[in-house]
């Protein structure tokens, strides 16, 4: 296998193409010794009940998932919740103190370190690159350290699919954080990663900047690129995730960002009266649809029923034989927004 | 035993000489450093008159001797020192340690990178020196003894051997140490020790011939190779990262986040955005 053509493999194959059994694996006669070559039909990551302490302690805690080849995983978490040292645990920098994962088929132990890190390509928070150096000059150290044996391809490849082939004669020290952030992501191009971990990597960035972060990522999810993304954006996370896990140390939940709407909140009606009720939980505990509710401002209520639009006229009936006026009785529209305040926000072991 | 990738361990190294070519407390200390010790032990030679006593000439080339390897002692401690917690700083050994690039081959080719600037000054400074004495010089005994064998191959012998040691040092200081001054004193002072051993056969406490020269060789690579066993123990990923971030915590890290205690999220919505 060439790895010029690996390079057109990941940025310009269509999805599907690169999992098929000849291609999923990474390039021959580099380290096979270690671990078996990954099966390509597995998942890209299994974690199990994953611990890691810093002396008494946790990090994170007891976090388990699975992501598919080709998914892009969102890590969705407040500031302290962990998500940075999962990716370094993961990416076999720090070891964990109890669980297990395998990371691109391989369980991560330390001796695997070598051959997991391979098949993936880590950028962290701060893309970290050399300023003193060249575009050009700071990929052509990695392709090194890679071991990739048609570098310059490689490197050209990574380069024009992030936009950047005409800087590629500049110092970093001189490129906006924006560009810094790109290389950083050619960067992790480079060995043509069966996973590749993305730490925050649009925080600091300008709105426009973000964007082409955005889009890159997106169209390396059309070809089926496997990304697992931390975040503390939620726009970011339902933009560009197929499924999103909501950590705080512990994992709370996990799915596809519409998944998470209808599993934490059900359905929902919001009932809004022109002055509030006398006595609403006489009025809400007459209607059996009503499994809870809770007021909200300006005498609206937010009642959770199985199906909004079955329990509607029963509530309208309730309302108005109460002699209230019924401003407004509507279906709730929760966002990821929602989801993930009630995860973390009422949420009284927050770090920090 | 050791498994090095060549490929790698060279990468390692050419990305460490251009750094250095643009760094310019290297160059200086490059530049500045070759011009000092050519100097100060010419002056020291031309003062000698053509019948100065033995003794006095003999201690004038002991202290030439001692100078000449105090480049190739304590300069590339200093890099080594600034090598890896410069890194640290910039944020540039995560993304290093997440490639396949074994510990061996980082420590070695960044050791490399300082070993051959550092000794090629000394060999450089070595020659200028003699030369001068030569044309120069108008006591010939001094002249003579200079020029003398077992000195040039102690000379020769000894610089990339404390080079070795000093780099050892310095990289094990500095995979501990938070602060590159610090990093880079303590590197100097450890780099002496086996510099005053040196010192012996320099002012001919023990009198220099082949077999001097060379067992003393030999008894540096044998420490050499002692200390860089216990640096590359100390060079463990996991530590290093998570020493990066207490430094980052105290304000001196080039990464991450602002200290801070925001929980709530940016409330930065699609519609905003787009
Ligand atoms: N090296 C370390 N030593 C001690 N505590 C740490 C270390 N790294 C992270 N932590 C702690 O672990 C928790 C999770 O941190 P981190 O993974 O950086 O969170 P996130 O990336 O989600 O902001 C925090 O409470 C942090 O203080
Ligand atoms: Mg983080």
């Amino acid at each position: 296998m060439n790895f010029a053509a690996g390079t057109q493999r990941l940025v310009l194959q269509p999805p599907g193409a690169r999992y098929s059994p000849a291609m999923g694996q990474s390039a021959p006669g580099l380290g096979e010794a270690v671990a078996g070559p990954s099966a390509p039909g597995g998942p890209a990551l299994r974690v199990s009940a994953l611990t890691k302490r810093f002396g008494d302690r946790a990090a994170f805690e007891d976090v388990s998932f699975e992501v598919a080849r080709g998914e892009v995983f969102g890590f969705l978490g407040p500031n302290g919740a962990g998500k940075t040292t999962t990716v370094r645990t993961l990416g076999t920098l720090i070891a964990p103190t109890a669980g297990s994962a395998e990371v691109a088929g391989i369980p991560l132990s330390p001796q695997n370190g070598e051959a997991i890190r391979r098949r993936i390509s880590v950028m962290p928070e701060n893309p970290g690159l050399y300023l003193r150096l060249t575009v050009r000059e700071n990929l052509e150290l990695f392709a090194s350290l890679y071991g990739l044996r048609a570098p310059e391809g490689r490197i050209t490849g990574a380069l024009e699919a992030v936009r950047l082939a005409d800087r590629s004669e500049d110092r970093c020290g001189r490129l906006s954080k924006g560009l810094r952030q790109r290389v950083g992501l050619a960067r992790a191009l480079l060995n043509d990663p069966e996973v590749m971990f993305l730490d925050e990597p649009t925080s600091g960035l300008d709105p426009v900047a973000a964007r082409e972060v955005h889009e890159l990522i997106n169209g390396w999810r059309q070809r089926g690129v496997t990304v697992f993304l931390t975040t503390h954006r939620l726009e970011e996370a339902e933009r560009l995730c197929d499924r999103v896990a909501i950590l705080n140390t512990r994992l709370r939940s996990v799915g596809s960002p519409k998944d998470l709407r209808a599993r934490l909140f059900g359905g929902s009606l919001v009932v809004e009266t022109a002055s509030p009720l006398l006595d609403a939980r006489a009025v809400f505990g007459s209607v059996a649809a009503v499994r809870e509710w809770s007021e909200g401002d300006h005498g609206a209520y937010v009642l959770s029923v199985a199906d909004p639009r079955q329990a509607a006229p029963d509530v309208a009936r309730a309302v108005v034989a109460a002699g209230a006026d019924l401003v407004s009785l509507a279906e709730s529209q929760h966002s990821l927004e929602d989801v993930y305040l009630q995860l973390i926000d009422h949420d009284g072991s927050a770090p920090r | 035993m050791i498994r090095l990738d060549l490929g790698r361990l060279l990468a390692m190294t050419r990305k460490e000489l251009r750094e250095f070519r643009r760094t310019p407390f290297i160059l200086g200390a490059m530049v500045v450093l070759p011009v000092i010790f050519i100097v100060e032990p010419l002056v020291d030679i031309f003062r000698l008159g053509s019948s100065t006593p033995a003794s006095a000439v003999q201690k004038v080339v002991g202290v030439t001797f001692l100078l000449m390897l105090i480049v190739p002692a304590v300069l590339p401690s200093t890099i080594a020192a600034y090598s890896v917690i410069g890194e640290r700083d910039q944020g540039t050994l995560e993304p290093l340690l997440t490639t396949p690039v074994r510990r061996a081959e980082l420590l070695l080719g960044k050791a490399l990178a300082a070993i051959v600037p550092s000794v090629l000054v000394s060999y450089v400074i070595f020659g200028v020196v003699l030369l001068c004495a030569h044309l120069f010089a108008a006591n010939q005994t001094v002249v003579a003894t200079l020029s003398n064998g077992p000195e040039i191959l102690a000379e020769v012998l000894f610089a990339p051997l404390l080079s070795g040691w000093s780099i050892a040092v310095g990289t094990g200081i500095s995979a501990r140490a938070s602060d590159v001054r610090i990093a880079q004193q303590l590197g100097t002072l450890a780099s002496l020790p086996p510099l005053a051993v040196t010192a012996l056969v320099s002012f001919q406490v023990l009198s220099p011939s082949v077999p001097v020269a060379v067992g003393f060789g030999l008894g540096l690579l044998v420490i050499d190779v002692a200390m860089w066993r216990v640096v590359a123990a100390m060079f463990d990923r996991e530590r290093l990262i998570t020493g990066a971030r207490a430094l980052a915590a105290r304000g001196g890290g080039g990464g991450g986040q602002p200290p801070g205690t925001v929980r709530r999220i940016e409330m930065v919505r699609g519609v905003d955005h787009e």
